[in-house]
């Protein structure tokens, strides 16, 4: 026997082990997710078939989804509750908008200029520690029982985020890229606007994230306190009238005006901040 | 041999004609909020066409001395005058260097070289340089990636594209400060003697602050060693390896006698 042949057999010819992989990586997403809302809906009926809680305030999982539908098609043939939508989703986008504008040029007037961030943003903090949702009536006594009063609250809720994230990110540029830009004689408004505000936006959209998520509590709070002819106001309604199926539908399908707003963020943000690439956990977290 | 001259206050090197492209006479600087001494008084003359190195232990005053020679700080007294004009501020004839890359994600290379160019004259100027950036990355062994993002490149090819940048507005003095420090040592040998064969092509007049002996060695006609804070020059060192230099060259007796000259001046420096 050879000295090689020796070594070849002192050993093992294959030590391959099986790496040990938990069953959720295996699963694909949807299918986690579809499981999940199927044990809560059981529970849910469980819940309710033992009557741990009064049938009164809490509907059946099968009522509600019975409720869905009736609503479903309510708004679908253009009826009043498709009316009450329109009308939340322009309070929704309206305040939005001032929202960004707002927060926007209050943010790069905080983050860019020290007057803003000496004077300004003190009185911001203050601002944004004041519960919000009590400036409500006074919305409504300055501007009537219409939209603008709930444009009005819901800018007024979403706008801070806004700041902050714009603020944060005209803070992002590091020190090297500072220093680059003043070895190329730039400009305090070009190293804005070619510097500062690019590298900023993953921070700005964060912002506006969190906005369009506060934007729409801010107007069906409006619409609670103030009245008028929205999605609130249905809610209000079906909740005075102990219609619980109908609020827990009501609440679903408002759900999908917040996240109809949430996405148009989140792919305005992939098309314009193409080169900043979220994890999925993050995205979610930013809210 | 080596030509070793000794400096007190550090004397440009004998043996190295060429005309005086970047002069700096008395140069010092106090921090008076901190009240540093953060250089002592320096005078320096960066020959065309030579590359010189800097080297010295941390905080003794390298970064202020190039923020000085970048136009991005006043000295508190002396001269700093750059083709026969003081240097008042950032000018586009000198070319800079950093650590990081510090290309930007939303511009294609191409886009990132033009940059300097965008700042100072606008897009117009920028779009009628893309030939001569082109020119460049082939210069730099970068050919062929001009529409690619950065996050595409290696730190290495970022480097490159970080040189491309730098030479854009054609600066008659380079200033580096670290550029490869960040790379893995394979490529930092690597992309070094690329440096070399780029400065020696365009006949920059070169001026890097390094923390590596042998790099400082390897790269420079002239290395100017530093006492700590405040900062001033010890020993001006003239490396008289022929060119182009060659990594082995690290293995010279030569090579070897001027890397343990400099490394004595640190050491005596640490223990002060």
């Amino acid at each position: 026997m050879t000295q090689a042949q020796v070594l070849a057999s002192a050993i093992p010819e294959q030590t391959v082990w099986a790496e040990r992989v938990s069953w959720i990586d295996r699963v694909p997403r949807w299918l986690s997710m579809l499981a999940l809302l199927i044990g809560f809906l059981i529970v849910w009926q469980i819940v309710y078939l033992i009557e741990l809680v009064s049938p009164i305030i809490l509907p059946s999982p099968l009522e509600t989804i019975e409720d869905l539908f009736v609503v479903g098609r309510n708004l679908l043939t253009g009826d009043y509750m498709l009316m009450a939508l329109w009308i939340t989703t322009q309070e929704v986008l309206l305040g939005f908008v001032i929202a960004v504008v707002l927060g926007f040029g209050l943010g790069v007037l905080v983050g860019e200029t020290a007057f803003g961030e000496k004077a300004v943003m003190p009185y911001l903090v203050a601002i944004n520690t004041m519960p919000k949702v009590a400036f409500a009536p006074l919305f409504v006594s300055w501007l009537g029982f219409g939209i603008a009063s709930k444009v009005a609250l819901a800018a007024f809720i979403a706008f801070f985020p806004v700041i902050v994230g714009t603020a944060a990110g005209l803070h992002a540029a590091d020190q090297n890229a500072r220093m680059l830009f003043k070895t190329m004689g730039a400009s305090r408004w070009q190293t804005l606007v070619q510097l500062k505000l690019p590298i900023g936006m993953p921070h700005f959209f964060s912002g506006l994230k969190n906005a369009a998520v506060l934007v729409v509590v801010g107007a069906v709070v409006g619409e609670f306190l103030g009245g008028g002819k929205g999605f609130g106001e249905l809610i209000r309604v079906a909740a005075a009238q102990l219609n619980t199926p109908r609020v827990f539908s009501l609440i679903i399908y408002l759900s999908l005006l917040g996240l109809a707003t949430f996405w148009i963020v989140a792919w305005a943000q992939r098309r314009f901040v193409f080169w900043h690439k979220e994890s999925v956990t993050e995205e979610t977290l930013a809210q | 041999m080596a030509v070793l001259s000794m400096a007190g206050e550090a004397v440009a090197p004998v043996g190295l004609m060429g005309r005086p492209v970047y002069e700096l006479r008395g140069v010092s600087k106090t921090f008076a909020k901190r009240n540093v001494r953060a250089l002592d008084k320096v005078d320096l003359a960066l020959r065309e066409g030579t590359f010189s190195s800097i080297i010295g232990p941390s905080g003794c005053g390298k970064s202020t001395l190039l923020k000085i020679m970048a136009g991005l700080q006043p000295p508190s007294s002396g001269s700093v005058v750059l083709e026969g004009k003081p240097v008042m501020g950032p000018r586009r004839d000198i070319g800079m260097m950093f650590q990081q890359a510090t290309l930007f994600p939303w511009r294609t290379t191409l886009e990132n070289i033009v940059l300097p160019i965008e700042i100072r004259d606008g897009k117009a100027a920028a779009r009628a340089k893309h030939d001569q950036a082109r020119q460049l990355l082939d210069l730099v062994g970068l050919q062929g990636f001009e529409n690619v993002y950065p996050s595409e490149l290696s730190g290495g090819m970022a480097q490159r594209a970080a040189i491309c940048r730098m030479l854009i507005t054609e600066p008659a003095v380079l200033l580096l400060d670290e550029p490869f420090s960040a790379l893995d040592e394979l490529s930092r040998d690597f992309m070094n003697m690329e440096l070399q064969r780029i400065c020696l092509e365009r006949n920059a007049t070169t001026f890097l602050v390094t923390h590596s002996i042998p790099e400082a060695v390897i790269l420079s006609d002239v290395v100017y060693v530093m006492s700590p804070r405040p900062g001033r020059f010890i020993e001006a060192i003239t490396v008289d390896l022929p060119r182009p230099r060659t990594l082995d060259m690290m293995t010279d007796p030569r090579f070897g006698g001027l890397v343990h000259r400099i490394r004595s001046h640190l050491d005596k420096g640490a223990f002060q």
